[in-house]
């Protein structure tokens, strides 16, 4: 029988199988950051153990970082002493970390993939559920906890219970306006938060063949917005094109051997999955949410929904206590929902790629008086990279705040943050009950929406400009 | 890590769906680096409201949570299951639970036990009536009691043993050592390093 790609990756990685045992997986690259490390730092410390393979790993500063000012000493003293933490583990066991004003710090899941660390194949992890991100190269990429940091750093392995498999294919071409963003929040509210759970994900079909890496990126970083542990593309023509040259990339006689053994890796035909769901590209339209999870999302042009649609009492209630925290009432077309800030960045929409969507859509046009617009690059690199074509310029002129590279208000571990009862429109992945700061309220949209919906002051896609 | 055979404690119930980890401990409570004290961040957000679950003089000392489906879902912060242990739970009870959150609990201590949700519904009405209600989650039988309530539930069984055995996994991967080696030895040479 054929497997699958993530079957594939999976069995490569067996280092022992034993009857009832979960398997022992070889990780082949672990990402590190200050949130989730410092305390398996501090369990190898106490063991007395140390890290296996420090030449498989590297930790970025990202979660607490500021975006402005990052040249003066850091003025939250507790995201100072994280990221102090942070420094001193990485000096005493030898890992490779990319501190705030080096020229390669940046989001974990923007470093690994701009440096080529990612390629097809790989395991991948990191103490951070977004690791899914990585699963867009066609590596087997998965968030951990803090003491599967520290068992990783340790052993380089993980113990692990195979997933099952889900197809997701989305079949046709994507509407004029419809991104991978706008994919996956439809994913979402198809499937459900839970829809994914037990799952690795493998997106599939002719829309998903056509996205750019950034895209699939986009969409492999929300996997786990559905319940699932990894999403995953299989490689191609697109994956190579992206790698080819990258500093971690292979090059000369090990390019061709990688790309040989890239070739094999995706889902036979004959492989089964465990579960399959198909979408029609041509029904897909600019997504948004609505509420207080990511499947509750509807198109742009729906209006709020009411409990009374809810099928049972468990989404019945679920509702009612979202529309109450969100303020909303039922009935009210998406569109008229008034905005006052709107954020670009994070792990799911913060590359390059992102940044040009939303220059398109700023460029000759001003961000409403009403509303606050921060664009946060999701790494230096891509700072500079949206400098050098002009990007930065184009956000300043419309009246955004152009900041340096951090996971900034996605997660608002850092100074940006919504104050109670704002309300934004946000590039990133969670809109859970005060992610961006207590009391705010989220409303995840892709790069072009937020970048209208900051010029209109209301949710909006760009073709309802002017 | 401790030995779990058999809790009983008094449980409360958390009559919410799809409780995520931002919930169970918003991010600014992630700044620590020590292991202990994040029990004043559990729920924090919920918390402020005097008539949640956990603020009601009837609910306090409880050591098992009965929640709604889907709960754990969102970020992997291990931080969550650290929360719901400082805060003295050994049980959460619901009929859905998020991956990782399952599998940092199993690592962690805190026993993930999944039954389904009319047994939930049986537990939050039994526990609501009478919340001095003894109940008694019995690992080895996997079966939890209440009054007359007497139900099986899930957990998987490798977790059932280490929790069982109170077993620390690093010790029991290192002693695969040799594979570990032979393994690394067989990796291929165009895969990239960090350094």
């Amino acid at each position: 029988m054929g497997r699958t790609l993530a079957e594939k990756v999976w069995q490569a990685h067996v280092v022992r199988h034993a009857e009832g045992e979960p398997d022992l997986l070889y990780i082949d690259l672990h990402l590190v950051h200050e949130v989730t490390s410092p305390q398996a730092f501090d369990g190898l410390r106490a063991a007395g153990r140390t890290v296996r393979r420090p030449d498989l790993t590297l930790a970025t500063e990202d979660h607490n970082v500021p975006t402005l000012d990052i040249d003066k000493p850091i003025t939250d003293p507790i995201s100072r002493a994280q990221l102090e933490a942070l420094r001193v583990n990485c000096a005493e066991f030898g890992v490779p970390v990319y501190s705030l004003g080096d020229t390669e710090q940046g989001i974990v899941h923007v470093v690994g993939p701009q440096l080529g660390l990612t390629q097809p194949g790989m395991t991948v992890v990191c103490g951070d559920s977004h690791t899914s991100t990585h699963g867009a190269f066609g590596a087997l990429a998965f968030g951990i906890g803090t003491s599967e940091v520290e068992h990783v750093l340790a052993t380089q392995t993980l113990p692990l219970k195979p997933f099952k498999t889900m197809a997701i294919t989305v079949e046709g071409e994507l509407p004029a306006g419809v991104s991978a963003k706008d994919v996956t929040l439809a994913v979402i509210a198809k499937i459900g938060t839970g829809g994914g759970q037990g799952y690795v994900l493998e997106y599939r079909g002719s829309a998903i063949r056509s996205l750019s890496m950034e895209g699939r990126m986009t969409l492999c970083n929300m996997s786990i917005e559905a319940g699932a542990r990894a999403g995953m593309v299989a490689p191609d023509s697109t994956t190579y094109d992206y790698l080819k040259g990258r500093d971690r990339a292979p090059q000369g006689a090990l390019w061709d051997e990688a790309v040989a053994y890239w070739s094999s890796l995706p889902s036979d035909d004959d492989a089964i999955f465990d579960a399959e769901v198909f979408i029609d590209a041509a029904t897909l339209s600019p997504f948004v949410t609505w509420g207080t999870n990511p499947g509750q999302g509807l198109p742009l042009s729906s209006v709020v929904p009411s409990p009374a649609d809810a099928s049972n009492e468990v989404d019945r209630v679920a509702i009612e206590r979202a529309l109450e925290y969100m303020d909303l009432t039922p009935g009210t077309p998406l569109r008229q929902i008034p905005i006052d800030t709107v954020f670009v960045g994070s792990c799911t929409n913060g590359r390059i790629e992102d940044l040009r969507a939303v220059a398109d859509v700023l460029r000759g046009r001003r961000v409403a008086d009403s509303v606050r617009m921060l664009v946060v690059p999701g790494s230096v690199r891509v700072r500079l990279q949206a400098e050098s074509e002009g990007l930065g310029e184009v956000f300043t002129a419309a009246g955004a705040e152009w900041r340096q590279a951090g996971c900034s208000m996605c997660l608002a571990m850092n100074p940006d943050k919504l104050a109670p009862g704002e309300r934004s429109a946000s590039t990133s992945n969670r809109n859970f009950e005060g992610r961006q700061g207590p009391g705010g309220r989220t409303h995840l949209v892709s790069p072009a929406v937020a970048a209208a919906t900051a010029v209109a002051g209301h949710l909006a896609s760009p073709s309802d400009l002017a | 890590m401790e030995q779990f055979i058999t809790h009983v404690g008094t449980a409360a119930p958390l009559r919410r769906s799809n409780v995520d980890t931002d919930q169970i401990i918003p991010a600014e409570f992630l700044k620590r680096i020590s292991r202990h004290g994040f029990e004043d961040g559990l729920f924090a957000a919920w918390r402020k409201d005097p008539d949640f679950i956990l603020n009601q003089p009837q609910f306090q000392g409880v050591s098992i949570l009965v929640a709604g489906p889907d709960f754990g879902t969102g970020s992997s912060r291990e931080h969550a299951v650290w929360a719901l242990q400082d805060f003295g739970f050994k049980v959460v009870l619901a009929s859905r639970f998020a991956d990782i959150f399952r599998g940092n609990s199993g690592k962690g201590g805190l026993l993930t036990a999944q039954v389904p949700q009319d047994v939930i519904e049986a537990l939050w009405l039994i526990i609501e009536a009478d919340p001095a209600t003894e109940v008694v989650v019995d690992l080895q039988a996997r079966q939890v009691r209440a009054g007359d309530l007497v139900a099986d539930f899930e957990v998987d069984d490798y977790v059932r043993w280490r929790l069982m055995e109170g077993l620390d996994d690093i010790g029991i991967t290192l002693q695969s050592a040799v594979q570990i080696n032979e393994f690394e030895d067989s990796r291929p040479a165009f895969l990239p390093v960090t350094i």
